[in-house]
Parts: C-alpha cells; structure tokens; sequence
C-alpha cells in the first residue's frame, strides 16, 4: 500500500465530501411523488398546491444548478436592464464599493492609527471613542447616511467605510505602540528625521500588524455590502440575491451565495499574499 | 590645571539618576555622584552587579535618557539627546529583521551621509560590513544568521558611521564562550586600527581585562558610585591566548573578582562617612610589584582558581 502525502489525503477527503454533499443533496431535491388523497377533488387539489402536475420544488438539483452556473459563468456581462445584469457587472458593482469604502476607510485609520500608536494623550482621548464607536453595527449608519448623503449607492459605500475603519485603526494604532524600543533607539541615535523615522523604521515594523487589521476589515467589508445591498437596491450581488428571492429563483439566489463565497476568499487571499511580503522573522 | 593641557574627550560630572518609587515613597536613587573622564582613544569598561546603573549611565551617554542631576560633556559640548556622533551597540543587537545586513548597515550610513548616493552608500557599508568578517552574508536578513553574526552586523553598523565615540552595552553578553572569544579579538582588531574611543559594559572579567585601558567598578545600588578605578597596565597588542601569562593578569583578575564577590557591599557603609573620599580609589597593578605590601595577595600563576560571581 503506498503512502499518500498530507495534501493528497486532504484533496482526496475534499473530494469525498464533495460527493457526499452532492449525493445528499440529490437525494433532498428528488421530485416528490405525486400524493392525492382519494375523494378529493382534483381541481381543489390543484388549488392547495398538491396538484396533478408536478410537484418539483423550487431548489434546484445540483445537475439543475451545474447548469445555472455555467450559464451565468458563460456570460457574466450582459445588461439587460436594471433587473437584468450579469453576475460580473452585479459583483463588479459591490467589489467597487468595497473597494473604495475601505481604501477611504484605509487613507483615514492609517494615519490615525499612527498618531494614536504614537502618543499616549491621543490615545487615551480618542480611546473612548473608538470603545464607543466600534460596536456599532456598521447598518445601523445606513438611515443617517441616506438622511445626510441623499444618495443610495454613496451610503453603501459610507457603510463600508465605517465598518472597515475600527480594525484597521485599532491594529495600526497597536503595531505602532509595540515597535520594539531596541529600533526606535537606533534611530533616534542615529538622528533619522521623523518621516524617515515613519516610512522606514515603524511602517515595516507595524505593517504585520497593520495588514492584518486590513484584512480583517475586508472580511467585514465584504459581509457588510451584501446586507447594506439588500437594503439600498438598485445594483449589486446584495441587491441581486434580494431581487432572485423575490423572483422566487432559489437557484440564483444559491448562485449568488456561491459567488460571494468565492469573490470572498479571493479577497482574503490577497490579503494573505500581501501579509507574506510584509512579515519578518525576528 | 592649565590651559595647555587638552580637556578630557568625555567629562561626566556628578551624574545621578533617580526613578519614582513604586510605592509612591521617596525617589529611588539608583546612583548618584558619579564622577569619570575618558580620554581620545581610550577604552573604559565599567563593571558591576545587575542594578547599579550601568545601563542607565550607557544611556545617559548616548542621550537616550536623562540624568536627574549633572552633566555629560562630549568633545567639549554637553549631551543633551542621541547624536551621530556616539554609536550604540545594543546588547539584542538592534537590528531591523525586515531588512539585509547590507541594508541594516546602509540605513545608518545615510541616515550619517544623507547627501551620498547609493554606490556610495553601499561601498562604505561594504567596506565595514567586511571588515567584520561578514562579505558574502550581506543580502541575508538577520533571521538567517547567528548570534554572533548579528552582533556583527551590530558592530558594522555602529562603526560605519564613523563615530567620535562608541558605547556598547554588554554587547556579547547573549552570545556563547567561543563566539564571543572571536569577536571580542576581531573588536580588539578593529580598535586598534580606528584609534576608536570605546566606554563599554561588561559583566565579563576576562572581557574586561583583555579589552580595556581602565576598568570602572560600581559598588551596588541604590545610590550606586563608581567605587574604584583600575588601570589596566597590560600591553598592547593583546592576545587572548597570551594574556595570561603577563605577570599583572591574575591580579588584576583576582582585584576584580574580589571587589564583586565583597567589596562592591560593603562600598556602601564607607560611602556616608564624613571622611569617605571624593573621588574613586585607583587601583594600579604597578604598585602590587613593588617590594611594598600589597593589598591584594597575589596568587601563584598558573594555579587554577575558581571564583563564582553572581552577576
């Protein structure tokens, strides 16, 4: 009996499982026999939902579902009106928004987090704040956003920002605060200029710090638009898997739930790329 | 004094440092009235037990901190904050694990010579980075190498900015006995050559004595005082393999360990006396070779002698 290698066990494991999903669902989405009752009317029936069709429900099989995927995949980008659009315009639409709500996010709690991270006064008057602040689900902003913007798609993206601003704050701030002393003692006796001080000596010593709270704040970015979607409407993979519930379409609604798994990692992963880079090994 | 005699390159004069009690009581002074000159050239190590302020003085020279009270005068200028002009070699080395050696060395020549370019920024860091024996380990990050290689990188980099004078902090300290032999020969090396001036702490006797002029020994805190000086009359150029066999070693050996076994104690019962002397006594091996009696008893070279120092 040969040996297989850890990852050949685990992408053999996943692929079982793959199955066994597949099979279970299946087996759950089997079109049900059709059960009348003697001695009632078939049109009443009818009427109660038990009819003399089928009786198929509306979750799809999964060669149903294969084949929802590879049509909307075959073509992501079409516009067929404001109810109509590809997956890839819907999810271009809230990657965008992530995007922009947290690079703002990113331009504000950086620097923040520099001058909390630095000072002891900042800290301990801005401290309450964030305490304050940063519970705060990040949809409860959306009615004082649409009040104050007047615009749908900026509140989305104010949501955004606000949800992806405390973790990025509060990691910058804390990378800043433990630079190890040994490095700040360095260059200060090797007189390095406060900028320079900044960009060469704390930046790459807190960007471990700093990307991790990056990423966290995608994560949440990326929950967050789908919710703040459902509720702004208009475009969007949020907007898009409210506008299939109310189709009544569970398979692209399922189709959707997949997509934002997917863009989901992706995004992760990036993040986990960016944050090899920046490590270092003491 | 007069005027044509050149002022002491390093004057420390009545230094004291005193940290709040954390019982909320009176200030705790660590030491207080410490009194010393190095000269250009000159290679003091100041020993003493943990909690004496050795450290804290090493600071205080380097402007990292402040004293309570008195003065540090440098090349005829008070230090009032870090300068270029003192380099640190820290005892954790200090070096940034994001960059290469050859960066870590670089980062301080530009931060010495902002207006050169890269070649030659990367030259003179070359050019130090090999003097410590470390070409071809120069795009590797300190992760990658060993103690005493990064202890290396550490000497490199405070020697390549060219300072008037360097402060070490038990700088080999965390390294094993063999490697520290090494490097300890290697420094010998490239002080003689750069006429460095060198104020260094060290727990090491042995360290001490092969590398010093003078050794400063620190009775304990609180109020800890530079208790005695001793002349180091060894000759240059030392070799740690013959040291040894120089009639003074042992006993300046045995005077060192005597005073931190014992006598660095009792130094504080003398010190409030009324007729407790000013300045630091001094002790010169010279004297002990002289038919006169001798204060420390010289043992018979070559007799192996064990002293454990609780440092």
């Amino acid at each position: 009996m040969k040996t297989m290698t850890l990852s050949q066990k685990a992408g053999l494991l996943s692929v079982g499982l793959f199955a066994v999903i597949l099979l279970v669902w299946q087996l759950a989405t089997l079109p049900e026999a059709k059960v009348v009752a003697e001695g009632i009317d078939p049109e009443y029936a009818a009427l109660m939902g038990g009819g003399t069709s089928t009786a198929a429900s509306s979750f799809p099989t999964p060669a149903a579902m294969a084949q929802t995927v590879w049509e909307k995949l075959s073509d992501p980008f079409y516009d067929n009106g404001p109810n109509d659009k590809g997956i890839g315009i819907q999810l271009a639409y809230s990657i965008a928004r992530v995007l922009v709500g947290f690079f703002l996010a990113a331009a504000v709690a950086i620097p923040l987090g520099f001058a909390i991270g630095n000072s002891r006064v900042f800290y301990q008057a801005l401290n309450p704040y964030v305490q304050l602040l940063k519970p705060i689900s990040p949809l409860a902003w959306m009615p004082l956003a649409l009040y104050t913007i007047k615009d749908a798609s900026a509140s989305a993206i104010f949501v955004i920002f606000i949800c992806s601003l405390w973790p990025m704050l509060i990691n910058t701030a804390h990378g800043v605060a433990n630079v190890r002393r040994d490095w700040l003692d360095v260059s200060r006796t090797l007189e390095v200029n406060p900028l320079r001080k900044a960009f060469r000596v704390i930046l790459p010593a807190a960007a471990p710090t700093i990307l991790t709270g990056m990423r966290i704040s995608m994560g949440i970015a990326w929950l967050v638009i789908v919710a703040a979607e459902m509720l702004v409407g208009g475009t969007g993979i949020g907007y898009f898997v409210w506008n299939e519930w109310n189709n009544l379409s569970i398979t692209n609604v399922l189709f959707a739930i997949f997509m934002i798994g997917v863009v989901g990692m992706a995004l992760d992963s990036l993040f986990g790329v960016l944050s090899k880079r920046v490590a270092y090994q003491e | 004094m007069t005027t044509t005699v050149s002022h002491p390159f390093l004057q420390v004069e009545n230094l004291a440092r005193a940290y709040p009690s954390p019982t909320g009581g009176e200030n705790v002074t660590v030491f207080d009235h410490v009194n010393f000159r190095i000269h250009k050239g000159e290679f003091v190590c100041v020993t003493g037990h943990s909690g004496c302020g050795k450290s804290t003085i090493l600071n205080i020279l380097a402007g990292l901190d402040v004293a309570s009270t008195g003065n540090v005068f440098m090349d005829g200028r008070e230090v009032i904050g870090p300068s270029l002009d003192r380099g640190v070699i820290f005892q954790s080395h200090a070096l940034m694990p994001w960059l290469t050696v050859l960066e870590n060395v670089s980062f301080a020549v530009k931060s010495r010579w902002a207006s050169w370019n890269k070649q030659k920024v990367r030259d003179h860091a070359m050019r130090y980075i090999e003097l410590v024996g470390l070409k071809g380990a120069e795009h590797k990050k300190p992760s990658q190498l060993s103690g005493g290689m990064k202890q290396r990188v550490g000497i490199a980099r405070a020697f390549s900015i060219e300072p008037k004078m360097l402060l070490m902090d038990e700088p080999f300290g965390a390294l094993d006995a063999l490697t520290r032999g090494v490097i300890q020969e290697e420094l010998l090396k490239i002080c003689a050559e750069t006429q460095q001036t060198v104020f260094m702490i060290t727990h090491d006797v042995d360290e001490a004595i092969l590398l010093s002029d003078r050794i400063m020994l620190m009775s304990n805190g609180p109020h800890a005082r530079i208790a005695e000086i001793v002349n180091n009359t060894l000759p240059r150029p030392r070799e740690r393999s013959a040291i040894h066999k120089h009639p003074h070693y042992y006993p300046i050996r045995n005077h060192l360990v005597d005073f931190l076994v014992s006598r660095s104690k009792q130094f504080g019962a003398l010190r409030d006396a009324p007729d407790a002397p000013s300045s630091p006594a001094v002790f010169d091996p010279d004297d002990l070779l002289e038919p006169e009696p001798a204060a420390v008893p010289v043992p018979p070279v070559g007799k192996p002698h064990i002293h454990l120092v609780n440092a």
